[in-house]
């Protein structure tokens, strides 16, 4: 093995340079603690670049919500802490519905939502008329979250990257990690063509490959790789504030969407597609665009006259109980986990990296995660 | 073997050729094409009620013309001929289209992919003012519809098609206020050589610029284009002659083209592997000799697959439903195959000669000002392209078109993609090549949010 010089040794190594990895690097380096970020392909790339980029705490899990509250927080500040917004407008987001017990089940969210501070309007199907006039008649009931939005994906994860480069972090990008190795106090991290890096600590954050990661520590975890489809139109006039969602039980009819201030209409929702760890892609399956076309001109009747230009997913991983893993291993010390955010991590992304650089540098954590702990189904096997 | 599903896509000269050969076989194809009536680019038909004879219309090819109409007519009946539907996804083995807004799912078990090629274009300040067309947006109109793009039309670029445009309109009566060719004469003398392989075509390009010359069209090789002008329309082209003196030329319209660009997105969005032309500097979907795909069962042909022109389309079109014959378990006449390959390999050798005569201004696209747009769908410029590849970091073209949304409007980087390439890699220092090229998404055009699905065929 090859002697760990300076450059390739430091406090922390984080594996996986999505938003999770990039945001966690630069809070680390706000920590004052080295950080070295080996990311195989470019900041950003998988899901943290492709994703829908709806900003939304509604429709969380209310344990959720805290940590929600504390990135919601941190979108706000983008252009103070890395210089630049992301395009993020907290324009509101609207999820709407069309049966009667779906609209208890929204009622019942804001009511319990308001408990742990967030504040959501229920809105009438004459409310929802007046005052989104393009959302649908079938629409019977809405949900608006005022303080909620949408960002660009695309920009987001590449902007914490650069940031904490800035900040000092060592950002390697081309640099996949082929395995991670004990050896004493220390990690070795073997890299594809890029050498060994040394570490006391560990932080995995590598998105859908994650699971043979933690595997490989003994704490297999049951993730499942899927990529939900996106779709884009040409662009129009720019009218659509919210972000716009359908609140169902069921998946075809779930979609959303979000116009962007160029005026295209971003889409995405119902069955999600393929994808193929392997060549690290996710595709759209030609059906689900079809079946998304009927459920989207439910909710914005005036898109049958838009085109679509493009579609496309991204590689995403999900947990049975729809929770992500946050936290230290429980069979390694030194090593921590932060993956497997089923569909929802961008917006709570930023946080996710604060949360976990705290719980790396101090300790512990100043919100609970607990519920995310990646020992829950080892504990659920036994049973 | 009635119900092996084969599919053609493209109804020009490969498509046909290709469905001809099918039916030979005792197959029924569905031939799918977005255009109105079969024919392709260079036989594209005239709207019913229009009376041009094929002379007029197609000149030197009025006979080949008439030969590819005629077979495509007789085969009606013994395939199944879907006009006006785009091919807007490959996946999991079925073509998916979609006409009038109804969409529908092809399963196959072959698929020939001939659809042709588009200009290749390059950015020049002024390029998007009214009156700036394509070259083949030009001649459309002329073939097509009988219009002229101009009163006075400034033709631009480089390429056999610029000499053919133009001849084509100053014979139709348009005034071609001038031929400004980037391809300086003593390259297409030194590549000669190579295209002497088809004297004929040869024979036929020196014959367009003989009739231009003729007719008093000042021609000039090896410019440098400097400026489309006008305010709200275009007025004046100017440029720099080769030997650096530079002029103006008044206009009212500008067809430009650099020559062809393959047609690549379906073979990219059913997964096929692609590969570097060096001569070209483009990239192309691998095939083997015959047309085979690296993706099982598909097959390319046509300029879709190389630009080699329509004679040699016809030929690969052939040799491509052949392929899917034999690759089916059909009989298929093997010696006929090899005479195929070996014309095939002749057209390369040609094409080489054409891609030297008329190479590819990588430098004027590298050039480009940063004030000029370079994608004009989503309105970046070439200074934004570089200031993002400066400030963020783009190793690749796909990094690019993320960060400053270059190539992602609705052409998908048909008229931006081969400049964009050029300018990322100047920023970077690096060979075109290493910057790689924009990924195809689906649709391969605009899709309706009104579509429905059709019933199943
Ligand atoms: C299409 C789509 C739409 C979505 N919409 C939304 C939304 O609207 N709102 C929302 O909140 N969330 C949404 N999500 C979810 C959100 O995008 C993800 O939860 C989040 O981006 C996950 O971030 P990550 O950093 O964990 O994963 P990723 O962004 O996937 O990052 C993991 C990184 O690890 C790298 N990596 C993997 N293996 C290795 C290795 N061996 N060595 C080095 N690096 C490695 C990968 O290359 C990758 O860059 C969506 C997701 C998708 C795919
Ligand atoms: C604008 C233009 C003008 C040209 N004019 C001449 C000329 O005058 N003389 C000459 O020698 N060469 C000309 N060429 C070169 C010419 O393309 C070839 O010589 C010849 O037409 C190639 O035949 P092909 O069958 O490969 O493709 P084409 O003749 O181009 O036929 C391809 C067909 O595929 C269809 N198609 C493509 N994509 C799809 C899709 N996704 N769904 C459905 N249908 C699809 C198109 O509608 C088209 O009909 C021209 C090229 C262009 C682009």
């Amino acid at each position: 093995m090859e002697n760990a010089s300076a450059d390739n040794a430091a406090d922390v190594i984080i594996v996986g340079g999505g938003l999770m990895g990039a945001s966690a690097a630069f809070f680390l380096r706000k920590r004052g603690r080295s950080v070295i970020l080996l990311e195989r392909g470019l900041i950003g790339q998988q899901a943290s670049g492709t994703n829908f980029g709806n900003v939304r705490r509604q429709g969380r899990y209310l344990t959720q919500l805290p940590l929600a509250h504390r990135s919601r927080e941190i979108w706000s500040r983008l252009p103070e802490l890395i210089g630049e917004d992301c395009e993020f407008v907290p324009s509101g987001h609207l999820r709407v519905c069309f049966t009667q017990e779906q609209a208890g089940r929204l009622e019942n969210y804001a009511h319990d939502a308001k408990a742990y501070g967030l504040e959501l309007e229920i809105l009438s199907a004459n409310a929802l008329r007046s005052r989104f006039p393009y959302v649908g008649h079938e629409a019977i009931a809405g949900s608006y979250a005022p303080l909620d939005g949408h960002a660009n994906p695309r920009l987001t994860a590449p902007a914490f990257g650069r940031a904490a480069r800035r900040e000092g972090a060592s950002v390697e990008e081309n640099a996949e990690v082929l395995s991670i190795g004990k050896v004493g106090e220390d990690f070795h991290v073997e890299t594809r063509d890029r050498g060994t890096f040394r570490a006391p600590t560990i932080l995995v954050t590598s998105g859908a490959w994650a699971g043979a990661m933690s595997s490989r520590f003994g704490e297999p975890v049951p993730l499942v790789a899927r990529g939900p489809q996106m779709g884009v139109t040409e662009p129009l006039p720019y009218r659509i504030a919210p972000v716009l969602g359908v609140s169902s039980p069921l998946d075809l009819e779930t979609v959303y969407l979000r116009q962007v201030t160029r005026g295209n209409i971003v889409f995405g929702g119902g069955n999600r597609g393929p994808v193929d760890l392997e060549a690290c892609r996710a595709y759209v399956d030609p059906e689900n665009t079809l079946n998304q076309m009927p459920q989207l001109r439910r909710l914005l009747p005036g898109i049958a006259a838009v085109r679509i230009i493009r579609v496309w997913s991204g590689v995403e991983s999900y947990l049975p109980d729809d929770l992500p893993i946050m936290g230290p291993s429980e069979k390694v010390s030194g090593l921590f986990y932060a993956f497997g955010f089923c569909g929802a991590g961008f917006q709570v992304g930023p946080a996710v990296g604060d949360v976990m650089a705290e719980l790396i540098d101090t300790g512990r954590t100043s919100l609970p995660i607990d519920a995310y702990r990646i020992g829950r189904f080892a504990q659920q096997k036994a049973a | 073997m009635a119900d092996l599903r084969v599919v053609v896509v493209g109804a020009g000269p490969a498509g046909i050729r290709a469905a001809q050969t099918f039916v030979e076989a005792g197959l029924r194809p569905i031939v799918i094409d977005e255009g109105n009536a079969s024919g392709g680019q260079i036989y594209r038909r005239q709207p019913a009620q229009f009376r041009r004879s094929y002379e007029t219309l197609y000149g030197f090819e009025a006979k080949t013309a008439k030969a590819i109409h005629d077979t495509f007519d007789r085969l009606v009946g013994q395939v199944d001929y879907r006009p006006e539907t785009l091919a807007w996804n490959i996946y999991d083995g079925a073509v998916h289209t979609m006409r009038d807004g109804v969409a529908h799912k092809i399963p196959f078990d072959a698929l020939v992919l001939a659809t042709g090629a588009t200009d290749r274009l390059l950015p020049i300040k002024g390029w998007t003012l009214p009156g700036c067309y394509s070259m083949g947006a030009a001649q459309i109109a002329l073939k097509a519809q009988a219009c002229a793009i101009g009163r006075q039309v400034v033709f631009l670029g480089t390429g056999p098609l610029l000499y053919l445009v133009s001849y084509q309109y100053a014979k139709a009566g348009a005034d071609v206020a001038a031929v400004l060719d980037t391809s300086a004469l003593s390259g297409q003398i030194h590549a000669l050589g190579l295209m002497t392989s088809r004297p004929g075509l040869l024979a036929k390009g020196l014959y367009y610029r003989a009739q231009l010359l003729a007719r008093g069209v000042p021609v000039h090789n090896g410019v440098t284009p400097v400026e489309i002008e006008g305010t709200d329309q275009v007025e004046a082209v100017r440029f720099r002659t080769r030997s650096g003196a530079e002029r103006r030329v008044a206009c009212d319209a500008v067809g430009m083209g650099f020559h062809l660009r393959s047609e690549t997105q379906l073979a990219d969005l059913a997964r096929c592997a692609f590969v570097f032309d060096e001569d070209l500097a483009q990239w192309r979907p691998e095939t083997d000799s015959d047309g085979r795909a690296s993706v099982k069962g598909i097959y390319l042909a046509g300029d879709g697959a190389r630009v080699l022109g329509a004679d040699a389309a016809e030929k690969s079109g052939r040799l491509a439903a052949l392929a899917a014959l034999q690759d089916l378990g059909l009989p298929v006449a093997v010696r006929r195959m090899d005479v195929l390959r070996r014309e095939q390999q002749r057209m390369e050798q040609f094409r080489r000669g054409l891609a030297r005569a008329f190479p590819w201004p990588a430098e004027l696209a590298r050039a480009v000002a940063d004030d000029v747009l370079v994608c004009r769908c989503e309105a970046i410029t070439a200074g934004e392209l570089r200031s993002t590849a400066t400030l963020k970091g783009a190793p690749e073209l796909n990094r690019a078109k993320a960060l400053s949304r270059v190539g992602m409007g609705r052409c998908q980087g048909r008229y931006c993609g081969s400049a964009a390439a050029e300018i990322l890699a100047d920023v970077r220092g690096e060979r075109v090549e290493a910057v790689g090229r924009l990924r195809g998404q689906a649709p391969v055009k605009p899709l309706p949010l009104s579509a429905v699905r059709g019933a199943a065929s």
